[in-house]
């Protein structure tokens, strides 16, 4: 048993030590906002807060967020930041087939949070999640718009 | 007709419909007291009738319900994977209907004869709204005339009287409104009026606007539910591994008893070409299966399709670049032989592109349920809802009818979810459920898909051409060698590896298109804009290598050639003028950079494709700093909906251009995953300028035809800047002189 918070809710979980945070999320808990993509780190489409910081929930042991706080897009509602992105998404009506979405919100989200006038250069070393369909451009013009809100 | 189409249409085709309404047939799979408007299907009718027999329940047999709510729900027969298509429906029949685009409920249709506009159904070929448009318009014309005559008898007086206003009819000589929900009983006993007049285009208020898309939100907050997030009650996760080259077989698994220990393992499987491992959850099956230590047997000497143990794709490459002409003639005009012979200066070139992955991010999954009566439902991503059915059947060992389609929406498509020969999940699914008993959730790793994914064509072309004495060109030879998806007879070229080679616009007086075909054993499948995705690159790129021989500016030859062809010189001219003026370069950029500029030209599915990309050489690398786009499609429903799908293909089609390639050697891809197989990321795409010119041509597609332009104007700019002229892509391979 691992005892997990996500969405500041407390689970005591029965996974296997190694098992990724993105399956407990999927699978166990049954949160399927958070998304898979490649499992090895590359798409940043599992991205979920841990502790604020966006992290690849794909190759994050389970073993590993003991005691931390873990959000997924879930909550996004729950984050004064997190809706003004989410506006700003519906706004620049960013997403096309939306897989990546989730990811590229909170990734955005955590990267205002820290920096609420973001530069280009913070814009592009922090939002490196990967989008098939090609959103990038309004994926920044919607940081953009969220940062001025 | 582009490939994908002829690849569909069945003889039946028939191309006009009438509304029918299915409420009164007794259709009703829907709420009661709703307005169920469907298409009637000429030559048909034993279908529909055997349609109405199935028990209710089983199909939703309508496009169109006003439920009493007021609320419509509209049956998509396409579905929706980004390119916006329930929105532009939802704009299309709510014009028609007079109902805000915003209040539709749109779901992808099931499978059944209702929904095959033209007599087949699928997704793709940029075809979804010029298909249905007029279609759409109708239904949603007659539903209001429906409407309004509820109206007028509910309150006795003529229809000319009354009109509507979005959701409700409305008398305007006494102020008195009755909402569409109030109505959609009665007007559910109407017969279906024919020859509804459709509104002006004038007049039009949601055709033609950028209204917001309907899936927006809920994509933004993680809400939309995609194939791999269906959970059924009961269900078991399912993992495979498929034997590392196609038609192996699964022989001893050696440490079977072992992987059936391990924590949450239902079972093991051996199915065609692949074992699985069924659990309680996937991260589980995942791992067991990967633990499997299985012997694969060699394919027997005829197995179809198999991979041998030698294929790479560098050799296929000169296989493909040695094979003996002439091929199979797509086109010809004039006399290229003789125009070649007397040509004042002959130009050849060899130019190929790679084998590539569809990438899309969703990986395909498909849940499978047996249900106590013996029938079969299917949670899958697809592009045809009934050939998928008809598939499943078969695998099934069970009627058609008894198994249901379910259609969620696809996290990305890009030609991925067609059905082709081993590259789809759900026949494996459907075993698997049925030996455990219970419903089966089977995804596959993002690694399994790399190794089985219908591919892109690898094509090799070559090209001849002559040119005069002022150096333009009189004749143009081309040669296109390989294989493409498809189903032409043998003796016919595939209209997969020539559209985009022949039938070019340009005055050239003599030219011969022609397919080598030459098979070899890759699974291949459509990817965003099929064969035009590299065609372009080698006729545009080849053009240009012309203009070059010839002393003439691309741009300028391009004029010239298209001197009588108005719809395509006027968009050449309109990006011109969209990038500021023609300017070839090299030239100094503001901020220090040596920069050049490339323009190409497509004509895909029937919409016409004007693009120019300006380039520079950072570390060795080519940087596209910006591209402009000027598409014709004739006529549009959403331009923001356009605007984002030509800035999405120019993403996939520079994408292409600079980074991806399937690579085999030994019979194996050497990647299987995005870690040896990168696509465009963020720090990669250009600022990208659309520019919609609206000719009133027959409406084309949106969703592909900005692709093709891309590689070729790039490539184009690179060989203005740097004299390199690239013949094979992605540009990755190419180190560059040039510094920052
Ligand atoms: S699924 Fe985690 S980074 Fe791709
Ligand atoms: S919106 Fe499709 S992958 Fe990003």
């Amino acid at each position: 048993m691992v005892t997990i918070t996500i969405n500041d809710i407390d689970h005591a979980v029965e996974a296997d030590e190694g098992m990724p945070l993105l399956w407990v999320i999927r699978d166990i808990l049954g949160l399927t906002g958070t998304k898979y993509g490649c499992g090895i780190g590359m798409c940043g489409a599992c991205t979920v807060l841990i502790d604020g910081q966006p992290t690849r929930s794909c190759v994050t042991p389970i073993e590993s967020v003991g005691g931390l706080a873990v959000t997924t897009i879930e909550a996004i509602e729950d984050d004064p930041v997190g809706r003004r992105v989410v506006e700003a998404w519906v706004a620049s009506q960013v997403p096309q087939c939306g897989y990546c979405q989730s990811g590229q919100v909170l990734a955005a989200t955590a990267l205002l949070k820290q920096s609420p006038q973001p530069s280009e250069e913070d814009i592009t070393a922090t939002m490196t999640n990967l989008c098939r369909c090609g959103t990038y451009n309004a994926i920044a013009a919607a940081v953009r718009q969220a940062a001025q809100g | 007709m582009n490939a994908i189409e002829r690849h569909m249409v069945n003889l039946e085709q028939s191309s006009d419909r009438s509304p029918v309404n299915l409420s009164r047939r007794g259709f009703l799979g829907a709420s009661l007291g709703a307005l169920v408007l469907g298409v009637a299907l000429p030559g048909r009718v034993a279908r529909a009738q055997e349609a109405a027999e199935i028990e209710p329940g089983m199909r939703v047999s309508a496009f169109i319900e006003i439920r009493a709510d007021g609320g419509v729900r509209l049956q998509s027969p396409f579905i929706e994977g980004g390119q916006g298509i329930y929105t532009a429906l939802a704009q299309i029949v709510g014009e028609e209907l007079d109902v805000d685009p915003a209040s539709f409920i749109v779901e992808c249709a099931p499978p059944g004869p209702d929904y095959q506009l033209g007599g087949f159904r699928f997704t793709g070929g940029s075809r979804s709204v010029r298909s249905s448009y007029e279609t759409m318009r109708r239904l949603g014309a007659a539903a209001r005339q429906m409407l309004l005559q509820a109206a007028a008898a509910r309150l006795d007086l003529p229809v000319a009287d009354l009109s509507t206003e979005p959701g409700r009819v409305i008398h305007p000589a006494s102020g008195h409104a009755l909402s569409y929900g109030e109505l959609a009983a009665e007007a559910a006993d109407l017969p279906v009026p024919e020859n509804v007049a459709l509104r002006a285009e004038t007049d039009f208020r949601w055709i033609g606007q950028p209204a917001a898309r309907l899936d927006v939100r809920d994509k933004s907050m993680g809400k939309a539910v995609y194939t791999i997030d269906v959970k059924v009650d009961g269900m078991l996760h399912a993992a495979v591994q498929h034997a590392p080259r196609l038609g192996g077989e699964p022989g001893t698994l050696a440490n079977e008893a072992e992987v059936k220990a391990m924590h949450g393992v239902h079972s093991i499987h051996r199915l065609p070409g692949a074992v699985a491992v069924v659990a309680d959850l996937w991260w589980r099956a995942r791992q067991a299966v990967e633990a499997l230590q299985v012997s694969w047997t060699e394919p027997a000497p005829d197995t179809q399709n198999a991979m041998p143990a030698d294929f790479s794709t560098e050799a296929l490459r000169a296989k493909l670049a040695s094979a003996p002409g002439p091929g199979l003639q797509a086109e010809s005009h004039g006399d290229p032989a003789a125009a070649l012979e007397g040509a004042a200066r002959v130009v050849e070139a060899t130019y190929d592109a790679p084998l590539l992955v569809h990438g899309q991010l969703e990986p395909p999954s498909t849940i499978a349920r047996w249900n106590e009566d013996g029938t079969l439902d299917l949670w899958l991503p697809n592009q045809a809802p009934d050939v998928f059915q008809q598939v499943a059947a078969n695998v099934a060992g069970i009627e058609q009818q008894n198994v249901r389609i379910h259609s969620p929406m696809l996290g990305g498509f890009f030609g991925r979810h067609f059905l082709y020969d081993n590259a789809n999940p759900f026949p494996q699914a459907i075993l698997l459920a049925r030996a455990v008993g219970r419903p089966v959730k089977l995804i596959w790793s993002r690694e399994e898909e790399f190794l089985r994914d219908a591919m892109r064509p690898l094509v090799v072309a070559r090209f001849r051409a002559g040119l005069d004495a002022e150096g333009l060109p009189t004749a143009i030879d081309i040669e296109a060698v390989g294989d493409g998806p498809g189903f032409e007879p043998p003796d016919t070229p595939r209209a997969s590896v020539v559209e985009g080679l022949a039938e070019k616009p340009y005055a050239i007086p003599n030219r011969r298109a022609a397919h080598v075909k030459v098979p070899y054993p890759v699974t291949l499948g459509y990817w965003r804009s099929v064969g035009h995705s590299m065609n372009a690159f080698f006729y545009e790129g080849f053009l240009d290598e012309l203009a070059d021989a010839g002393g003439h500016d691309p741009y300028e030859l391009r004029l010239r050639l298209l001197a009588d062809q108005p719809r395509h010189r006027t968009l050449l001219e309109a990006v011109g003028e969209l990038s500021g003026g023609w300017k070839r370069g090299p030239f100094t950029a503001e901020d220090g950079s040596r920069r050049a500029r490339g323009v190409a030209m497509a004509s895909p599915f029937e919409s016409e494709v004007a693009t120019i990309a300006e380039v520079s050489i950072e570390h060795g690398e080519v940087v596209v700093h910006d591209v402009w786009v000027a598409i014709d499609p004739g006529s549009i429903v959403n331009p923001a909906i356009v605007e984002a799908q030509v800035t999405s293909s120019v993403a996939m089609g520079l994408s292409s251009a600079l980074l991806e390639e399937v690579v085999y050697n030994d019979g194996m891809p050497q990647a299987r995953n995005f870690d040896l197989y990168p696509f465009l990321a963020r720090y990669q795409m250009p600022r990208v300028h659309v520019r919609i010119v609206e000719s009133g041509a027959p409406m084309g597609g949106i969703g592909e035809p900005g692709v093709p332009g891309v590689p070729p104007a790039v490539v184009n700019a690179v060989a203005a800047l740097t004299g390199q002229r690239v013949r094979s892509l992605p540009l990755s391979k190419v180190q560059f002189e040039g510094t920052l």
